[in-house]
C-alpha cells in the first residue's frame, strides 16, 4: 500500500533534496488557529507535517512541547477534534502527508480499531508513538499497519546495531532517527555524530531516514539534511508560536505568519542541502 | 468477574512484563535497551548467592530489619474485635518502608557501574531513602519532588539536604508525584550513559514493579516468620495502603497463595470519591502512562486527571500494575479512606499506642477501625505500618490548630 509519505519521498528523491518536515502541537492556542497555521505549512516549504496529539503527561518532550499540549487541552482540545483538524486541512490539500505524533493513552481510550478507522478516512498518513516500542507492537503498530497507516518508528543513539533490526522490522514511511539523547528542544544535533548514524541506519534498511530533536536554525538544518532524508524541526516553530501569543495565552494577528515565517526561512536552510548519497 | 483464576497468584509476570492486561514496557526508545540491560542484570544478581548475602548483612546492620511484628494490644481493646498486629516498618532506618527497595536497587546500581541516581518522590520518604544510601555509598543523588510536595513535606527536603542530594522542585503539570516521576524520566532519556532510575514503588516499565516488589517481599516474609513465633499460625487478614503500592505488595505477595488470608489493599478517597481524591481502582480504568498499563484516573479523552490526598505519598492518580491485575481476579480487595478518616486514624493512634504513624498508613488504621470491630477476637489482622509520622507533624499540626485546611 502506498501512502502520501511514500510519493512524497519518492519525488523527493527525484528532485535530489531533502524533506522538511515541521511539528506543530493540533490545537496550539486554539483549534481553528491551528487549522490557520497547518494550512500554512505547506506553502511555506513544509514537506511533511507531523502533528501534535496534546497529551497532559508527555514524558519525552522539553518543557515549550510541553506547554504546548497544555495550552491545546486548555482550549478544549481533544483526539476527536485533532482528527477533525486533519479533516479540515484535507479540503484543501490532499497530498502533503500527515502524521500524528504522541503518547499511546489518548489512542488506546478512544480505541485502538476505532481510532484506526477514524484518522484513515480523516487523511492521516502515520503515526508516530513515543511509548510504543516494538516490544508492544501487538499494541498499535501491527493493526495501524494493517490499517494502511505507517507506523514510524523512533531510533536514537542507544539502539545499537543488535537492537537496530527489531526497531525497524515494522516500521514504514520513514524512519525518525533522534539526533540526541534527551527530550524535545534539549540540545542542539551536531551534524557529524548525525551523519554517522544515519549512515549506520542505512545499512539496515531502504526506507528515508529523518532527523529531529535539537534542529533551531536554517544553517542547523541546511548542515542535518545533507546527511539525511529529511530534517524535522518542532519545538524552534512551537516557541515561534508563543512568542506571538498575548499575555493570557491566546492567538494575535501575528500567529500565523510568525510560525509561517520561520518556516519559510527553515525551509530555504533545508533546500540548500545536498542531498545525501543513497 | 469472568476470569479464569491462575494455579497461582505468584508467579507473574510473564516475560514481557505482563500481569493479565497490565504492566509492560511502555517506554521511548532511548530507554528501552536500559531497561533491558536493568533486567539481565536484575536477574543475574537474583542468582547471585554473594548478593543476597550482601544486601542481607545491610539489611541487619544498617536498615534494622528484621522489623518487629507488635500486637497493638490497646487499638485491639479500644476497637473491640480483631486482634491487631503492627508490622513496624516504621522502625526502619530512613522511617519508612522505603529503604528496603533502595537498597536493592542501589546494589544493583553499584553491580552495573552506575555513578549517578535519580529517583522521584512524592512524600520525600523514597527520596530520603535514596539520599541516604547514595550517601552511605558515595555515588551522586538527584530528587525530583513535585513543588506542591516540597511545601508541604519540609522536613524531609530538609534530610534530603542534608544528605548531600540535590532536590529538584518539579513545577511542570500538577506539580506533584506523577510530574516528578515525568521529569525524573526526562533526566534519564538525557543522561542515559551513567545514570540509574532508582523507582520508588511497584510501577513503571518492567522489570520495576517486579524488582520492586521482590526487594520489598522481606516485608510479607517476615511476617510469616513472626506471626508463627506469636500465634503458631498464618495472620487472618492484612492490611496496607495504597498510592503505587510498594508496602502494600511487599507485604501481601508471600501470603497471596494462602487462601485463609483475606486481603485489603486501601486507597486515598481525599475528599471523597465523588471529589478530589486519589483512588485509582475505586474511580478509575486502565489506560497507560509511566511505562505500563494499569488503572488511572483520566478523562473520557485518555487525559490523566489530578489527584488529590492529604497525603503527599498517596497522591497518584494510578497504581501498580500487579494490583490492578490482583483486583480484577479478585484476589484482594481495595478499599478506600478519606482525608477525614485518615486524620482521625492518625490522631487515635498517636493516642492510643504512642504511635504517630504517617498520614499514608493512617489510611490504612482508618479502615482497621473498620474491619475489625466486626471480626471476632480470635481473628488475627496484621496492618503494614509503613512509615513514621515526623514529616507530617508541622501539616497535621496546622490542620489540627484551623490553620490550613
Amino acid at each position: 500500500m502506498t501512502t502520501r509519505i511514500d510519493t512524497r519521498f519518492a519525488e523527493l528523491k527525484k528532485q535530489g533534496r531533502s524533506a522538511f518536515v515541521t511539528f506543530v502541537m493540533a490545537g496550539d492556542p486554539d483549534p481553528a488557529t491551528s487549522l490557520e497555521i497547518i494550512k500554512a505549512l505547506p506553502k511555506s516549504g513544509a514537506d511533511v507535517i507531523e502533528l501534535g496529539m496534546p497529551f497532559t503527561d508527555p514524558m519525552a518532550d522539553g518543557p515549550s512541547i510541553q506547554a504546548a499540549g497544555l495550552r491545546a487541552l486548555k482550549a478544549g482540545m481533544t483526539l476527536k477534534k485533532t482528527l477533525d483538524l486533519v479533516r479540515g486541512f484535507r479540503k484543501d490539500d490532499d497530498t502533503t502527508p500527515i502524521v500524528l505524533m504522541g503518547y499511546y493513552n489518548p489512542i488506546y481510550i478512544y480505541g485502538v480499531d476505532k481510532f484506526l478507522g477514524d484518522a484513515k478516512s480523516a487523511g492521516i498518513d502515520g503515526l508516530i508513538i513515543v511509548d510504543l516500542p516494538p516490544e508492544e507492537d501487538d499494541e498499535l503498530c501491527l493493526p495501524a499497519m494493517k490499517a494502511g497507516l505507517n507506523f514510524i518508528r523512533l531510533a536514537t543513539p542507544t539502539t545499537d546495531d543488535k537492537r537496530l533490526p527489531a526497531v525497524l522490522a515494522n516500521t514504514s514511511g520513514f524512519v525518525y532517527y533522534v539526533a540526541i539523547t534527551g527530550i524535545t528542544g534539549a540540545a542542539a544535533a551536531d551534524a557529524t555524530a548525525v551523519s554517522g548514524a544515519v549512515a549506520r541506519i542505512k545499512r539496515h534498511t531502504k526506507l528515508p531516514v529523518c532527523v529531529g530533536f535539537g534542529i533551531r536554525t536554517p544553517e542547523n538544518a541546511r548542515a542535518i539534511a545533507s546527511h539525511a532524508n529529511g530534517a524535522v524541526v518542532g519545538t524552534a516553530l512551537v516557541d515561534a508560536l508563543k512568542n506571538s501569543l498575548d499575555a493570557e495565552g491566546r492567538a494575535t494577528s501575528k500567529t500565523v505568519n510568525a510560525v509561517a515565517e520561520l518556516t519559510a526561512s527553515l525551509a530555504q536552510g533545508v533546500r540548500g542541502a545536498q542531498q545525501a548519497a543513497e | 468477574m469472568n476470569i479464569a483464576k491462575p494455579n497461582s497468584y505468584r508467579s507473574g509476570p510473564d516475560e514481557r512484563g505482563h500481569f493479565g492486561i497490565f504492566g509492560g514496557r511502555f517506554v521511548a526508545e532511548t530507554l528501552m535497551p536500559l531497561i533491558l540491560d536493568l533486567e539481565k542484570a536484575y536477574n543475574a544478581a537474583k542468582a547471585d548467592p554473594a548478593f543476597q548475602a550482601e544486601m542481607n548483612g545491610y539489611l541487619k546492620n544498617y536498615v534494622g530489619r528484621p522489623s518487629p511484628l507488635y500486637f497493638a494490644e490497646r487499638l485491639t481493646e479500644h476497637l473491640g474485635g480483631a486482634k491487631i498486629y503492627f508490622k513496624r516498618e516504621e522502625l526502619n532506618h530512613t522511617g519508612s518502608h522505603k529503604v528496603n527497595n533502595v537498597l536493592g536497587q542501589i546494589m544493583l546500581a553499584r553491580r552495573m557501574g552506575k555513578k549517578r541516581i535519580i529517583a522521584e518522590t512524592g512524600a520525600g520518604q523514597h527520596g530520603v531513602a535514596t539520599a541516604t544510601l547514595c550517601a552511605r555509598f558515595g555515588l551522586e543523588c538527584v530528587v525530583y519532588m513535585g513543588a506542591v510536595d516540597v511545601e508541604r513535606q519540609q522536613p524531609n527536603v530538609i534530610r534530603m539536604e542534608m544528605l548531600g542530594a540535590k532536590v529538584f522542585p518539579v513545577q511542570s503539570g500538577t506539580r506533584t508525584l506523577k510530574d516528578a516521576m515525568n521529569e525524573a524520566l526526562r533526566d534519564w532519556v538525557t543522561n542515559v550513559h551513567n545514570t540509574f532510575y532508582c523507582i520508588g514503588t511497584v510501577a513503571g516499565p518492567h522489570p520495576y514493579p517486579t524488582l520492586v516488589r521482590d526487594f520489598q517481599s522481606v516485608i510479607g516474609n517476615e511476617t510469616k516468620v513472626q506471626m508463627q513465633e506469636a500465634e503458631g499460625r498464618l495472620p487472618d487478614s492484612l492490611v496496607a495502603c495504597i498510592g503505587g503500592g510498594s508496602n502494600a505488595m511487599g507485604l501481601f505477595h508471600p501470603f497471596l497463595d494462602d487462601p485463609s488470608v483475606e486481603i485489603f489493599g486501601v486507597e486515598a478517597a481525599g475528599h471523597g470519591l465523588t471529589q478530589l481524591h486519589a483512588a485509582s481502582i475505586a474511580g478509575g480504568r486502565p489506560g497507560v502512562l509511566h511505562g505500563n498499563r494499569t488503572y488511572l484516573l483520566m478523562n473520557e479523552d485518555g487525559q490523566i486527571q489530578d489527584a488529590h490526598s492529604i497525603s503527599a505519598g498517596l497522591d497518584y492518580p494510578g497504581i501498580g500494575p500487579e494490583h490492578s491485575w490482583l483486583h480484577e481476579i479478585g484476589r484482594v480487595n481495595y478499599l478506600s479512606a478519606t482525608d477525614d478518616e485518615a486524620l482521625a486514624a492518625f490522631q487515635l493512634l498517636s493516642r492510643l499506642e504512642g504511635i504517630i504513624p504517617a498520614l499514608e498508613p493512617a489510611h490504612a488504621i482508618a479502615k482497621v477501625m473498620e474491619l475489625a470491630p466486626k471480626r471476632p477476637r480470635d481473628h488475627l489482622m496484621v496492618v503494614n505500618l509503613s512509615g513514621r509520622g515526623d514529616k507530617d507533624v508541622p501539616q497535621v499540626g496546622d490542620i489540627l490548630r484551623g490553620k490550613t485546611k
